[in-house]
């Protein structure tokens, strides 16, 4: 009982951080892809409109990783043993998108020097999200084998099958369309920038379908048990939901609905990634690894439990206020 | 994982350090109407924001080698010491919280609401290096569990986070990282009240950071003195080490320097203090001090490296606190003690020894664990990930590190350089 309230709490933070951190490298990889007349200032409205909140939503990852090895040593261990490859190579992007998005902030000389920071910043936010993608999409190939907390199956595993590889793309669009749609609300003051991000979440939000139908098709022979979840009663469901949000979320771009497109885009990602964790559930590494199995004892999930309820008393209503002053309503009072 | 904490070390104590400064400028700023505060808040912001990005994705790096690196470690410990790691992501999202609200929020929050969020920048980057403080204390005063046949029982976190290291390693680190902090900061103004002695901004600055660090010094010496008593306590061995210490004595000596020879037990050409160490390590001269010779030969730590790391650490902090009475004495003497040009290259030169202390007091506390990653509980060997090839990432890593630390210097150059408003 206590440890799936911590996978719960593991997994709605997993969706924060998706909504949140997860737009913020949607946002790096439109600062790479910008072109045309207007390049320069895209990234402008970029930069603006992540630089108070990104370290924010960064710390989400923190806190997933921290929940996962207090409430889940086992699993822990046993990911960062048989994913080690991929987990280094996502660290290597993390260090370099905030560092180059600080130094680009920061650094009083133009052209071309800012030029740099700016794309290592841009490479580093595609590289990031699809190691995630690819390693959570590892986790429920079934390919890594644990028995008594030793990885049997090697560094190898898992990772480099076509299904972990679908996942890692599919990230890489979901945060792109997720990025793109917020940034319409962003650049609200100014027409026409509005409309070209307008544009790259229409053609994100599209292109997101035949990725999905990819991860679908490649997951019934590289992630069986996550295909036999998906097929359960309740995935029709689920599945209905996901889609009803992404035709609303286009058809509102579409009509230049932006608010209504951002409700239906973070409901989108929500259902993705709860239709997700009920194909997963009860494993954490499939097969081997579940959520009762790999529990620490009932002394520290409680006391988590107390931690977490403590944090968030402190948390939230900070998290608000800056969500608040930023990305609220207010007109900008400069 | 050692080169990721050495580099995440220093940008963790600007860390704690810089947002301390920055707020007591703004603070200083509101209570006095002094423009030269607020420009100093506004720079020392900046400085921060370049700092604190670092040190966060070089502490997110941390958090996943601790399980890249150390799987067995952690599959083990997670249970006991996840804890204050908890309670330190909570202190890390409020820093980073209200950092944001603190560099953009200055046009749309009142005056007083923005100092607040700096000083809960500062009080939560200080609660957050207690509490990762409180895990490594814990590696070094294992409680709350038992061990038997490999498998930790009868787990206790609350026990664990309140081991009977963690008071005294905590308030070390927080002091060190005042400390190493405001003479870092002290050394630049200073370079820069050299080039361009009528500055104000300067003056100021210095100002602000001289008493940082006259506050912080001070109160180090007492609290490494508590840490060295406890130390004879808990780790025997490693107080041993870094005394050079190999027999067992009543009145034994301090031995300041000299190269320690482990195969003949003894430390050529040292300076040596009569019944020093008998002193330090229970206030009395004529206490017994356990040496290296009672413990097996394979428990030792690296007697020589723990020895010269710990006579570096409290040299460097002995040369800072002379600096800081000379100045002392200026003062008293004609009231002006940033006029003398000696003074101000004194301080530069000795601006990063605060971050020697600190780098050094950590290689005294870490080797001076080994063989044990878990004191007494288990060993490091027994703990390192089976992957093979960790040459690559480590390289890669280092060079990462490396480049971005000059970046960040030059950086940092150019906002103070950037000419005053």
């Amino acid at each position: 009982m206590l440890e799936l309230i911590i996978a719960i709490v593991i997994l709605l933070s997993l969706i924060i951080y998706a909504l949140l951190g997860g737009a913020d490298f949607g946002g790096g990889m439109w600062s790479l892809l910008a072109f045309g007349p207007r390049a320069r200032q895209q990234r402008d409205a970029i930069a603006d409109a992540l630089a108070p909140i990104w370290e924010a939503n960064h710390v989400w990852l923190i806190l997933i990783i921290v929940l996962l090895f207090t409430g889940f040593p086992p699993a822990f261990a046993g990911m960062m043993t048989a994913l080690n490859i991929p987990m280094m190579a996502m660290l290597l992007g993390i260090v370099l998108r905030g560092s180059m998005f600080i130094f680009r902030q920061y650094d009083l000389k133009e052209g071309a020097v800012r030029r740099r920071w700016n794309t290592i910043f841009g490479v580093a936010s595609f590289l990031t999200p699809f190691f995630q993608g690819l390693t959570l999409g590892a986790l429920a190939t079934g390919q890594i084998r644990i028995e008594q907390g030793r990885v049997l199956t090697g560094f190898f595993a898992g990772w480099l099958t076509p299904f972990a590889l679908a996942c890692g793309v599919f990230a890489l669009g979901l945060f792109a369309f997720l990025a793109a749609t917020y940034l319409t609300l962003d650049t609200r003051d100014n027409p026409v920038l509005q409309n070209d991000f307008r544009l790259r979440a229409l053609a994100s939000g599209l292109a997101l379908a035949p990725i999905a139908w990819i991860v679908f098709v490649t997951s019934k022979e590289g992630a069986p048990a996550m295909y036999h979840g998906l097929t359960r009663w309740w995935a029709p469901v689920l599945l209905a939901w996901t889609s009803v949000c992404a035709l609303v979320a286009l058809a509102a771009l579409w009509r230049r609905r932006f608010r209504l497109a951002r409700v239906a885009a973070i409901g989108q990602v929500t259902f993705i990634l709860a239709g997700w964790a009920l194909a997963q559930y009860p494993n954490l590494i499939t097969p081997d690894v579940t959520v009762g199995n790999a529990a620490a004892p009932e002394r520290t999930l409680r006391l988590l439990i107390m931690a977490l309820g403590f944090g968030a008393l402190v948390l939230l209503p900070s998290l608000g206020y800056l969500f608040y002053l930023f990305k609220g309503r207010a007109k900008r009072a400069v | 994982m050692a080169m990721s904490l050495a580099f995440h070390i220093i940008f963790a104590a600007m860390g704690v350090g810089m947002p301390l400064l920055m707020a007591l400028a703004e603070g200083l700023f509101l209570r006095t109407k002094n423009p030269v505060y607020l420009d100093l808040c506004h720079r020392w912001a900046k400085g921060t924001a370049i700092l604190f990005a670092v040190g966060a994705v070089s502490g997110t790096v941390l958090s996943f080698e601790l399980g890249l690196l150390w799987p067995k470690f952690m599959a083990g410990a997670g249970a006991i010491i996840g804890m204050p790691f908890s309670f330190e992501g909570f202190a890390f999202f409020t820093e980073a919280i209200f950092l944001g609200v603190f560099l953009y929020g200055w046009n749309r929050v009142p005056p007083l609401a923005h100092w607040l969020a700096g000083v809960m920048v500062a009080v939560s980057g200080m609660a957050s290096a207690v509490f990762v403080v409180t895990a490594n204390a814990w590696m070094n005063a294992p409680a709350g569990f038992k061990f038997a046949g490999g498998t930790f029982t009868d787990i206790d976190p609350v026990a664990a986070m309140l081991n009977r290291a963690s008071f005294h390693e905590a308030h070390h680190m927080v002091l060190a990282a005042l400390v190493a902090t405001s003479f870092m900061v002290a050394a630049v103004h200073a370079f820069l009240l050299l080039r361009d002695p009528a500055s104000a901004f300067h003056r100021a600055a210095l100002g602000l950071a001289l008493g940082l660090a006259g506050v912080s010094l001070p109160l180090q010496f007492l609290s490494g003195d508590a840490s060295a008593r406890t130390d004879a306590i808990l780790q025997p061995a490693k107080l041993a080490a870094m005394e050079a210490h190999f027999r067992t004595e009543t009145q034994a000596p301090l031995l300041v320097g000299g190269i320690p020879d482990p195969q003949t037990m003894t430390t050529r050409g040292a300076l040596s203090i009569p019944a020093g160490l008998s002193f330090l390590a229970a206030h009395d001269t004529k206490a017994k001090v356990t040496g290296l010779e009672d413990f097996p030969r394979d428990l030792w730590p690296n007697v020589r490296v723990v020895h010269w790391a710990f006579d570096l650490m409290v040299g460097s902090a002995l040369v800072m606190l002379a600096v800081l009475v000379w100045l002392g004495a200026l003062r008293l003497r004609h009231g002006r003690p940033l006029e003398n040009k000696t003074a101000l290259r004194a301080l530069v030169a000795v601006g990063p020894l605060g971050f020697v202390a600190l780098e050094s007091g950590w290689v005294v506390t870490e080797v001076g664990r080994q063989p044990w990653i878990i004191y007494g509980v288990m060993r490091t060997s027994e703990a390192v990930t089976p992957m093979r090839g960790l040459i690559v990432p480590f390289s890669v890593f280092t060079l990462v590190y490396v480049v971005l630390a000059i970046i960040v210097a030059v950086l940092l150059r150019q906002q103070f350089l950037e000419p005053h408003a």
